[in-house]
């Protein structure tokens, strides 16, 4: 069924360091952003459940516009168009790339609204006789939201958060289109190089299946055992 | 009409029903009661192989349940079944719930089944509604269309699956009205119920079950008299405080 | 060096004189449109038929069923886009492959990203459909089964029609995702709306211009798409069910 294409694999372990690399960016990029994601994240869901009328509102415009746009034109945005506002704009000296950093800071800001949504739903989840118990304790509201919601909120999220990773994981591989030697981009380089994409893209794909289906399945039995807990 | 002979099921491990064996005669009104969890709703469903079993067999006017050749579906067009939650088709009116069966199942044509449809909620009082959709209706109205919708296939025999027990206390009655006046009619049913009213003025045997086995299977008069296992004595001193 | 504004930049003549670049937009709006749309008619297909095939109780159907989906949602979907359009051309039978090859550049693109993008939604759908399904009360399947429905039947006339509507608000993100990752569409050099304001930026000195004007073309697809997602909620809505009147 394969018709007459030859495989010839060989490319691939000569560059399993280089394809290595690009893994440890791939999750690097990961870590990083799930980090700043969920922090940032956390701090847009409070503020979208404020009381505080015109700080809901820009975390709700912040949160909408972030997803509703894709994430090439995010990371387009933050590659081509933003540093050259900030070279202009800090007047930094021609020659300086923040083209890259600029490429990871916009990839944290989308990831972080979709965070955001997650943890929102997260707090609403807590019955509110809980907020209403910890102030009739004498909790201030900080003291009740840190030692009293969120702990409960982060433990109803805790699976869908980890799916959420799992997602960010594989969009990754779309700063690509920033030229970061990300997996996929160091793939596609080999690929490109030695005439044999169809191997790469092949063992690309089968990498990152076999990565997130471990993962998802680990997050399932977690989910299993939190639901019997 | 129902004969249910030494049939056990387990799910895994767990025994569910231990070698029951009961019979349900033509025309005889049969009350299944017991705690929650004594298999009672189980044992209703192996009788039209909604609940497959593993040991026994049951034979409905004759045609063997737990047999593999057997047309479960030609099998239950026959064998009517009313359901705790009701199970109307929400998203169907009323009239399209009392036909959808006849005309897909029986063949009939839409106008026979409305016909037969409309004619079997007018007996259940509810003609006005057959333009409505369930949600729109109250429980006890619910359960009603239910009890018509099965009717309306012309079944030999009827089976209710706690009818009453979803019900707010105030519509209860208007469906064991529905009911007293099928048994009175000479309706075989088999009823798993905890009103210890409607058997003890409808049913003509009562079955009280416990863990998976049926501890008793006496005629009405009987079980209410003298029942003779204690945790029916204690079953019956808690339902009859009230 | 201050930047200077100018709107009018769309109504230039594009450096290749086809029209203008607002033309070049247009285009671009029109493939994003037209991929995202007949990918969501696959994706809607493929993914009812696979949603269902999760939830039946035959083994080796679920098992194929839970394989696809399992598939398709852990692989990235640039990596998938690359395989529909560089891999599988070489893999299929020599002549398949060669009529592939000897279309047009921009069909070839389109077919590749439309097939991808419905494969790889069509798993989501089906996702979305399977617990719209299992979200049914477990008696309604009972009830259809002991009126002497088949099992078939019941899914047709009784499970089915309930498990799309309350299925009808988790598709809505499902569509505008479709929508948002046609842009990935654009690495492998379809003209769509993304790629179109990127290319604006290497032939005009405007770059602010091109990326608002292309990210609010995205923001006006996700509102007309809500808007008509409500109105299908509406249509679907069932009296005195789910909020329904």
């Amino acid at each position: 069924m394969f018709g007459s294409y030859e495989f010839d694999w060989s490319s691939i372990p000569g560059s399993l360091t280089f394809l290595g690399q690009g893994l440890m960016v791939s999750l690097e990029i990961t870590a990083l952003a799930i980090v700043a994601g969920i922090v940032w994240g956390t701090l847009l869901a409070m503020a979208r459940l404020s009381s505080i009328k015109p700080l809901a509102w820009a975390a709700a415009a912040y949160v909408n516009l972030f997803r509703a746009i894709p994430l090439v034109m995010v990371l387009l945005w933050f590659f081509l168009i933003v540093p050259k506002f900030l070279e202009s704009f800090l007047g930094l000296p021609p020659g300086s790339d923040v083209r890259l950093a600029s490429a990871m800071i916009g990839f944290a800001l989308f990831e972080s609204a979709y965070y955001a949504e997650i943890i929102r739903a997260g707090i609403q989840s807590v019955p509110k006789g809980q907020l209403a118990a910890a102030h009739a304790l004498g909790m201030s509201y900080p003291q009740a939201m840190l030692h009293v919601v969120l702990p409960q909120a982060f433990r109803n999220m805790v699976p869908l958060l980890l799916t959420q990773a799992i997602i960010l994981f594989q969009d990754t591989s779309l700063v690509y289109v920033s030229a970061l030697a990300d997996f996929f981009g160091a793939a596609y380089k080999v690929g490109d190089r030695d005439g044999r994409l169809v191997e790469l893209v092949l063992f690309a794909g089968a990498v990152y299946f076999v990565l997130c289906f471990a993962a998802s399945q680990a997050v399932r039995h977690f989910q299993q055992r939190l639901q019997r807990a | 009409m129902i004969t249910i002979d030494k049939v056990s099921k387990h799910y895994g491990n767990f025994q569910v029903l231990t070698d029951c064996s009961t019979h349900v005669n033509k025309g005889e009104v049969v009350v299944v009661c017991g705690p929650s969890g004594s298999g009672k709703s189980t044992l209703i469903k192996c009788v039209n192989g909604l609940e497959p079993f593993q040991q026994g067999d049951i034979h409905v006017n004759g045609t063997s349940v737990g047999a593999a050749k057997t047309n479960l579906s030609k099998l239950r067009a026959h064998v009517g079944m009313v359901f705790q939650h009701f199970e109307l088709f929400p998203h169907m009116t009323i009239r399209d719930n009392l036909t959808l069966a006849q005309v897909k199942v029986l063949k009939r044509d839409k106008d026979e089944a409305a016909e037969k449809g409309l004619y079997f909620l007018d007996r259940v009082g509810l003609k006005a509604h057959a333009h409505k959709f369930p949600g729109q209706l109250s429980g006890g109205q619910q359960q009603r269309v239910a009890i018509a919708r099965a009717l309306a296939m012309d079944p030999i025999c009827m089976l209710f699956d706690e009818p009453t027990s979803a019900l707010d206390p105030e519509m209860i009655n208007e469906v064991l009205d529905v009911m007293t006046e099928l048994a009175q009619e000479g309706m075989t049913m088999m009823c798993v119920t905890h009103e210890m009213g409607f058997a003890k003025r409808v049913a003509h045997r009562v079955i009280f079950m416990d863990h998976g086995k049926i501890v008793e299977d006496d005629s009405k008069e009987a079980f209410f008299a003298n029942p003779r296992s204690e945790r029916a004595q204690q079953f019956l001193a808690k339902i009859l405080q009230h | 060096m201050e930047y200077q504004w100018n709107w009018g930049v769309f109504l230039l003549p594009s450096a290749v004189n086809d029209g203008t670049y607002l033309d070049w937009m247009i285009a671009g709006l029109q493939t994003t449109l037209l991929l995202s749309l007949s990918a969501w008619v696959i994706a809607l297909l493929l993914g009812a038929v696979v949603g269902v095939l999760r939830t039946v109780p035959h083994r080796g159907l679920s098992g194929v069923a839970t394989a696809y989906v399992e598939m398709f949602r852990n692989i990235p979907l640039l990596v998938q886009l690359f395989f529909w359009y560089f891999v599988l051309p070489e893999l299929l039978p020599t002549a398949a492959g060669d009529a592939f090859k000897a279309l047009n550049p921009i069909a070839q693109q389109f077919i590749a990203a439309m097939v991808c993008l419905g494969f790889f939604t069509s798993a989501r759908v089906a996702e979305q459909v399977r617990s719209g399904i299992n979200a049914l009360p477990r008696g309604q399947k009972n009830a259809g089964l002991a009126l002497g429905l088949t099992l078939p039947q019941t899914y047709r006339h009784v499970m089915l029609p309930m498990a799309f509507r309350l299925v009808v608000p988790p598709l809505t993100s499902e569509f505008l995702n479709v929508f948002k990752n046609s842009a990935v569409c654009s690495t492998i050099g379809l003209l769509e709306l993304a790629a179109q304001g990127r290319q604006l930026v290497d032939y005009t000195a405007q770059p602010y211009e091109s990326f608002v004007a292309v990210t609010v073309a995205y923001l006006m697809i996700n509102v007309v798409v809500m808007l008509l997602m409500r109105k299908v909620e509406g249509l679907v809505r069932v009296p005195g069910y789910l909020g329904g009147k």
